[in-house]
């Protein structure tokens, strides 16, 4: 006798990872078959939101590569839906007449956007946000089209409408309700995250009701019920979802908001299985993640004969993908005779926290701007732990030290990945048996993670956890002269007070008393940044870039960079610039890739008369430091620019040149997101928006590409040059010596970066920090040695014999 | 046969920076004259034996000379560069007289 055929229809999360966890129990059980409707193999869903908000790519949300069906011997029939269901003949036909025999059928068709059933719906331009090929859509109309309506205000829309203005669209969000996220938030919460998601650029109609949509072939305006029109190039429908059940229901299973089951997954006809978001269990129909993969490990336990307690619902909680927003929600989040509740509101820091009490226990969480404390609750609502003996006001405070904070300390059954029910056990078994040594490899390995990926920051301590004990004899020293990282160092600095190099490598018992040419460099650098008053920059501890200020060729010869703000000449500089290419028969004179004119080849004999005569200043080209700021030409020439990107570019320069970074620090600006001067893979990297200015940070184009990640949107140029120069302070701070911003933002995390330099209170006092820290201190190097006040132009002589 | 030395003046001691390098050109041949952070002065040959680079611009730490291109450390006292990498260059004596610097070639 032959395997079992079992049929899975719909290729979307639910279905494939129920599918994989019955591979996971018993690989040869079935000879499986997926029905998919979309052209693509199975996706993170829940991701497309990273896709429009530019954080992702296609690519990286494809969950099950062709290989995966392939390895694991499932045929997918593609692009391809199932249209019937004999549940006699136990046979399914696919649109283009396919017919597929199964012995167990699961139905995991998902659900659909829900297009409000108003005149207009159908013109062109008017889209759901569900599928890859929505998200596509909107991206492509956005290149073309300015003005985006998007309809519901939930956590859909919300994504959707953040999405949009990452495309660069002017985007307005229509609610029917008071508040936003209604179901998750309560009002003060829902006004709070209405607040900052205006600061970053969004409009909204509240309390509107869409009548219907006016347009011929294409969209162009939205009415509602009050006789007042919006105009929109794009509508997005973002109003809910709804179970498809057309299949289920023709079939002649019972069906009512969705294919209603028991506790096994089990629907109304034999053999035939459903889960996912077009499941009803216990007169509930899920929309999250989470619920659906619990359900796809029973019913994968039943399908293989495991034994299994039978699904029992979920307690679902949501956090909303949008930067600068950070709010969750988990539970019941109303109050009523049962449920009371506590909250505390923090003005300054406009953060929200309430929480639901029945029984002493936590029922129901809503955090908004400080989600630092999610899991602790979460766990204690899960758990359903008794906090009668807990003081309320002890009990919203952040819990500093405590104990059930850190994962580390949790117990081998608490979930640390919600969405797939992965426990903190399994994660440090993988860690263990499988010598996995990254987050990427424990995502890969246990799945933990690879869904809205907020568990990753855990995963990461459980890692360090637990390979604390196995790396403790690699090599951890900044150099080989020391054992001592830079945190042990920069710690040491402060703590004992050591203010030259020498004093550094002798108390901190360095095995070279001065060092060698890795850690001098660095030391120094510390100390300037540590103490900026008090330490005196030691010359013979800097490269010899920085001590002679040109950089050094492979014939030992040195380039000549003059700074040129924002990339902007005038033909007089260009004159003087060639008469000493002559004179001086410069060997090359090239356009350098940060928009600036670079003359090579100079003998250091010639560099402080070259500066003399060129009368410009110094780019600072081969400094780790600020470094020019990249521009295009901007809304005064382009007719693609909204911002004046040169203006900004040169501002910034002005304001951040000659300041020492960890490494270069490399900034572009660009006027529209076009982006010419390619601010996404710049350090700090600016696109111009009708609105204001994304601005993008972590970027590298060097040896190892990284693209960089969307801080946040400002209205003004002013809040640019400030997150600028708090950014350019923290980094001082916290950086380790010639480490890009990329690998900075990878150790520190982004969301950590993030919530310093968006928070005004600590980005105020970094900015301060910044400009007392170089306060007459940013001098054009040629220009001081020229005047010569300290003999400096002795360093360029050479002796003659 | 006694080969008859040059004295080829380098800078006034006081002129000459704490662990930062001087070259000189004697007859094209180039040297790299040091300073050390207890008073000696040192030189040797000034071009890196790996891809020439100029060893008077390198960073000195202790009796050693870091290239600046790729980073050979070089021994300021027997020319020799050190382990992984090997090559050597040239040492030459220095003398200090009435506060000026001499090298002998």
């Amino acid at each position: 006798m032959g395997k079992e055929r079992l049929l899975l229809i719909g290729n979307g999360m639910a279905g494939v990872r129920t599918i994989e966890e019955i591979l996971e129990r018993d690989a040869s059980k079935y000879e499986i078959t997926i029905i998919g409707e979309e052209p693509y193999t199975n996706y993170n869903r829940i991701m497309l939101s990273n896709v429009l908000q530019k954080k992702m790519t296609v690519d990286e949300i494809i969950t099950n590569s062709w290989d995966w069906y392939k390895d694991n011997q499932i045929e997918l029939i593609h692009h391809d839906p199932a249209m019937a269901i004999d549940t006699k003949a136990k046979q399914v036909t696919t649109a283009s007449g396919l017919r597929v025999d199964y012995d167990k059928c699961i139905i995991a068709t998902g659900s659909r956007s829900f297009i409000l059933p108003i005149e207009g719906a159908e013109l062109e331009g008017v889209i759901g946000f569900r599928t890859i090929d929505d998200t596509l859509q909107m991206i492509e109309r956005a290149k073309q089209y300015k003005r985006a309506a998007v309809i519901g205000g939930g956590l859909l829309g919300l994504e959707a409408a953040k999405g949009l203005l990452d495309q660069g669209m002017d985007v307005t969000v229509i609610h029917l309700e008071k508040w936003l996220m209604e179901t998750q938030l309560n009002e003060p919460a829902g006004a709070l995250l209405k607040q900052d998601l205006e600061k970053q650029g969004l409009k909204f109609l509240m309390e509107k009701k869409t009548s219907r949509l006016i347009g011929t072939t294409r969209v162009e305006a939205v009415e509602f019920s009050d006789g007042t029109q919006l105009e929109a190039d794009i509508v997005v429908m973002a109003v809910g979802i709804r179970p498809v059940t057309a299949l289920a229901k023709e079939a002649g299973l019972h069906v009512e908001r969705g294919i209603v089951v028991d506790d096994f997954m089990r629907t109304s006809a034999e053999d035939v299985y459903a889960v996912g978001e077009c499941a009803q269990h216990d007169n509930k129909v899920y929309g999250l993640v989470a619920p659906l993969y619990e359900q796809g490990k029973v019913l994968a336990d039943l399908l293989t004969d495991k034994p299994t307690q039978g699904y029992k619902g979920s307690t679902v909680s949501t956090s909303l993908k949008v930067s600068g927003c950070d709010l969750f929600s988990a539970g019941i989040i109303r109050e009523s005779e049962q449920v009371k509740a506590i909250e505390a509101f923090n003005g300054l820091a406009n953060s929200y926290k309430k929480l639901f009490i029945q029984d002493n226990r936590i029922v129901g969480i809503v955090l908004y701007g400080d989600t630092s404390e999610e899991n602790r609750y979460y766990k204690m609502l899960r758990d359903g732990v008794d906090i009668s003996s807990m003081n309320p006001v002890s009990l919203l405070a952040t819990a500093e030290g405590e104990s059930t904070a850190s994962v580390v300390d949790w117990a081998d059954t608490d979930t640390v990945c919600g969405c797939n029910g992965i426990t903190k056990g399994t994660i440090v078994n993988a860690i263990h048996t499988q010598e996995l040594t990254s987050v990427a490899d424990v995502v890969r390995c246990t799945k933990a993670g690879n869904s809205c990926g907020k568990c990753k920051p855990m995963i990461s301590d459980l890692l360090t956890h637990v390979l604390g004990d196995n790396v403790s004899k690699a090599p951890t020293g900044i150099c080989g002269c020391t054992d001592l990282t830079r945190d042990e160092i920069v710690l040491q600095i402060h703590e004992k007070g050591l203010m030259t190099s020498s004093e550094v490598y002798q108390e901190l018992g360095f095995r070279n008393p001065e060092g060698c040419s890795k850690c001098r460099p660095a030391i120094n650098f510390y100390l300037n940044v540590t103490f900026p008053k008090d330490h005196a920059d030691e010359k013979e501890s800097r490269f010899v870039n920085e001590r002679m200020h040109g950089n050094i060729q492979k014939n030992g010869t040195f380039s000549v960079i003059p700074r040129m703000r924002g990339g902007q000449t005038t033909p007089q500089q260009l004159l003087k610039i060639a008469q000493v290419a002559e004179k001086y028969n410069v060997p090359l004179v090239k356009v350098t890739g940060s928009q600036r004119i670079g003359l090579y080849g100079i003998n250091k004999e010639d560099l402080p008369e070259i500066w003399e005569e060129l009368d410009m200043t110094s780019a600072s080209a081969y400094a780790k430091a600020v470094r020019s700021v990249k521009t295009c030409v901007g809304a005064n020439f382009c007719r693609f620019g909204t911002q004046d990107s040169m203006g900004l570019g040169i501002k910034l320069e002005e304001r951040f040149e000659y300041i020492d970074t960890p490494h270069k620090f490399k900034m572009g600006v660009s006027a529209c997101p076009r982006s010419c001067v390619e601010s996404g893979v710049k350090d700090f990297g600016v696109i111009g928006v009708e609105n204001g200015f994304q601005i993008y940070i972590g970027g590298n184009g060097g040896t190892e590409v990284k693209e960089a990640q969307l801080l946040t949107t400002v209205t003004t140029e002013q809040e640019v040059i400030d997150l600028c120069g708090a950014m350019i302070q923290y980094y001082r701070k916290t950086g380790i010596y010639a480490e890009r911003t990329a690998p900075w933002v990878e150790r520190l995390g982004f969301d950590h970066i993030k919530s310093v330099l968006l928070d005004p209170a600590k980005q105020k006092a970094l900015l301060a920090e910044l400009d007392e820290a170089v306060a007459n201190k940013r001098k054009d190097p040629w220009t001081e040695i020229r005047k010569n006040e300290n003999n400096e132009k002795e360093l360029y002589a050479v002796g003659r014999g | 046969m006694t080969v008859v030395k040059q004295k080829v003046f380098v800078s006034s001691f006081d002129q000459l920076v704490e662990r930062i390098g001087r070259e000189i050109n004697v007859d094209g041949q180039k040297v790299a004259v040091f300073r050390l952070s207890d008073g000696r002065v040192k030189a040797i040959g000034g071009i890196c034996p790996h891809s020439h680079g100029p060893l008077a611009e390198g960073i000195v730490a202790g009796e050693y000379v870091f290239c600046p291109l790729h980073e050979y450390k070089v021994s300021l006292n027997d020319g020799k560069v050190q382990e992984p990498d090997d090559g050597c260059v040239e040492t030459y004596e220095t003398v200090i007289e009435d506060g000026q610097v001499y090298v002998l070639i």
